[in-house]
């Protein structure tokens, strides 16, 4: 019996990763995520120039979740490479990176497969940057043209973050297959808001972010189904995820690996540890050798 | 959890610090903190200095949004997040020196209140110190120093702390204060082989532990923190040398 798993070129000794934004913006505790099970740990947002995001409130707790508009807050791609020295001898990291239009991404991918990715994850998805993110992911020609611009530039996979914020996660998905993209990631956060009726106005200084955690998970588990039946390329479930079950709606509903990040914060990073011990009980008792026999099986 | 804790009592400790009493039933441990925002400011972290159901903070005016907190008055309302983070281990028996920098001295003061053990308050001079008051009250002996000799102990608080050490037996040291302070205290406390618990201060954002923008080194100043002990603090390259800014820029102290 074995965690590993493949997406495409792209092989893991374990199936969760750490999700964009979640303890991954400095070298040294990208390596402490790798040695807490993780199979690999996708950074922080990149972009070309250094960014402080929004000024606090950027995050607060609700039931099921969490509602974050950090801002895409970045040291930016140079000096990021001083994390990524650090964080790629501990094992497979995936440069997640934004940019205004496809030229930034073309250049910030270059930079990432120079620094040691094994892959770069485009943020398409982003709920709360102006101008960034799920603005430019919404709709399907930006987004082939941005992944064909980034499969371009680099040889390393492309995989894109996809947002459920539309009408047709399926659609954005076929954009990036029919671009040469080498895998989709499914789901970003929810665009929320919250207000408190005790100052009479929204709490983020953003008013609106992104709902992550234990609420998103159905409707991510429902975007990968979809995405499995619409595309060839491998799907990465990604939303709620906090245990092995969780994990195991997203493999059956047909994502090859998952990640997980909300619950870095209740769980710790032994989070990933604990999916994977739960993942090898599940396999033993149902009789699975492996992630991929379960991979898509509540499709029919 | 986020909650709202109505202001009950101001009081003036010095010149630029105030405390804030309100109510709020959550429980919390001496060292915990918490995320304090009203509207008109960047939310921020705070240390409780108060952790009974009647909880405090202690804020000098020194940015935009503590000199926000100043404005404040009894019955205006606090948003509140928390309590946050690891605080300090007190174990019944251990015998602790404690020790309060500045405005560090308000995270110090429920660890006093709780284990009444022997305290050191060190401020610039006799004008910025705090709380002394309640120190006197809690601890079993109160010493303190001041830069200038304007009162007390003429030197900084880990002079003092090292004096200390000399004449009493102690098991380990708690303290909070400016990172310098704390560097210098734990350089004092490997010299003596003394065990220690420091709070830690970095930018903070989520305050919850998933973002990662507080680490030092590896560790979450925010759920990993903001006490840490001697054996953690000793794996920190970054600490007492350099901190993250809000873009994660590693900044050197000097």
């Amino acid at each position: 019996m074995t965690l590993e798993t493949s997406i495409g070129k792209v092989k893991l000794k374990g199936p969760g990763m750490v999700a964009s934004g979640i303890m991954d913006e400095t070298g040294p505790s990208m390596v402490r995520m790798l040695s807490s099970g993780a199979g690999a740990v996708v950074t922080k947002s990149i972009g070309l120039e250094p960014k402080a995001g929004h000024q606090n409130p950027c995050f607060t707790e609700v039931k099921g979740g969490f509602v974050n508009a950090m801002g895409l807050p970045n040291p930016g791609i140079d000096l990021f490479k001083d994390e990524m020295d650090v964080a790629v001898k501990a094992g497979p990291i995936i440069g997640s990176i934004y940019g205004a239009n496809a030229d930034e991404f073309a250049k910030l991918a270059g930079k990432m497969e120079d620094y040691g990715a094994c892959a770069v994850e485009l943020n398409l998805s982003c709920p709360h940057a102006k101008g960034y993110g799920m603005e430019l992911g919404t709709d399907p020609a930006t987004v082939k043209k941005i992944v064909g611009a980034v499969k371009d530039a680099v040889k390393i996979p492309v995989w894109a973050k996809l947002t459920p914020n539309t009408d047709s996660v399926a659609d954005i998905g076929v954009a990036v297959q029919e671009a040469g993209g080498d895998a989709v990631v499914a789901i970003n956060t929810l665009k929320a808001m919250v207000i408190s009726p005790e100052l009479r106005r929204p709490v983020l200084s953003n008013k609106f972010g992104g709902l992550s955690g234990p609420a998103v998970r159905a409707v991510g588990v429902r975007a990968v189904y979809d995405l499995y039946a619409a595309l060839d390329i491998p799907v990465i479930g990604v939303g709620g995820i906090s245990d092995a079950h969780d994990a195991l709606q997203y493999i059956m509903a047909g994502a090859c690996a998952f990640q997980v990040g909300s619950a870095v914060a209740k769980n710790g990073p032994d989070v990933f540890n604990m999916i994977n011990k739960g993942l090898e009980a599940f396999m033993f008792d149902n009789n699975y050798s492996s992630i991929g026999e379960m991979v898509g099986v509540a499709n029919d | 959890m986020t909650d709202y804790g109505k202001i009950i009592g101001v009081h003036n400790e010095c010149y630029d610090t105030k405390t804030f009493e309100f109510q709020w039933d959550a429980k919390a441990q001496p060292g915990q903190f918490a995320m304090i925002w009203v509207p008109g400011m960047e939310e921020i972290p705070m240390s409780l200095s108060k952790t009974g159901r009647i909880k405090s903070i202690t804020v000098k005016a020194i940015g935009e949004s503590t000199k926000r907190l100043h404005e404040l008055t009894i019955n205006d309302t606090l948003r509140l997040r928390g309590p946050y983070g690891n605080g300090y281990d007190l174990k019944k028996g251990r015998r602790y020196l404690i020790v309060g920098g500045g405005v560090g001295v308000a995270s110090i003061i429920p660890a006093v209140k709780e284990t009444g053990a022997d305290t050191i308050i060190g401020a610039r001079t006799d004008k910025d110190i705090i709380m002394d008051d309640l120190a006197t009250k809690y601890s079993s002996n109160l010493w303190i120093s001041t830069n200038d000799g304007s009162r007390g102990f003429h030197g900084n608080a880990v002079q003092l702390m090292k004096e200390k050490c000399a004449e009493n037996q102690y098991d380990c040291v708690i303290a909070c204060g400016p990172e310098v302070m704390l560097y210098y205290l734990y350089k004092a406390c490997e010299e003596l082989d003394l065990d220690c618990q420091l709070s830690l201060e970095r930018h903070m954002k989520c305050g919850a532990g998933v973002c990662g923008c507080c680490v030092i080194d590896d560790q979450r100043v925010c759920k990993d923190g903001p006490v840490f002990t001697r054996e953690q603090i000793s794996k920190m390259k970054d600490f007492g040398t350099c901190k993250r800014d809000e873009c994660g820029r590693l900044v050197k102290f000097r």
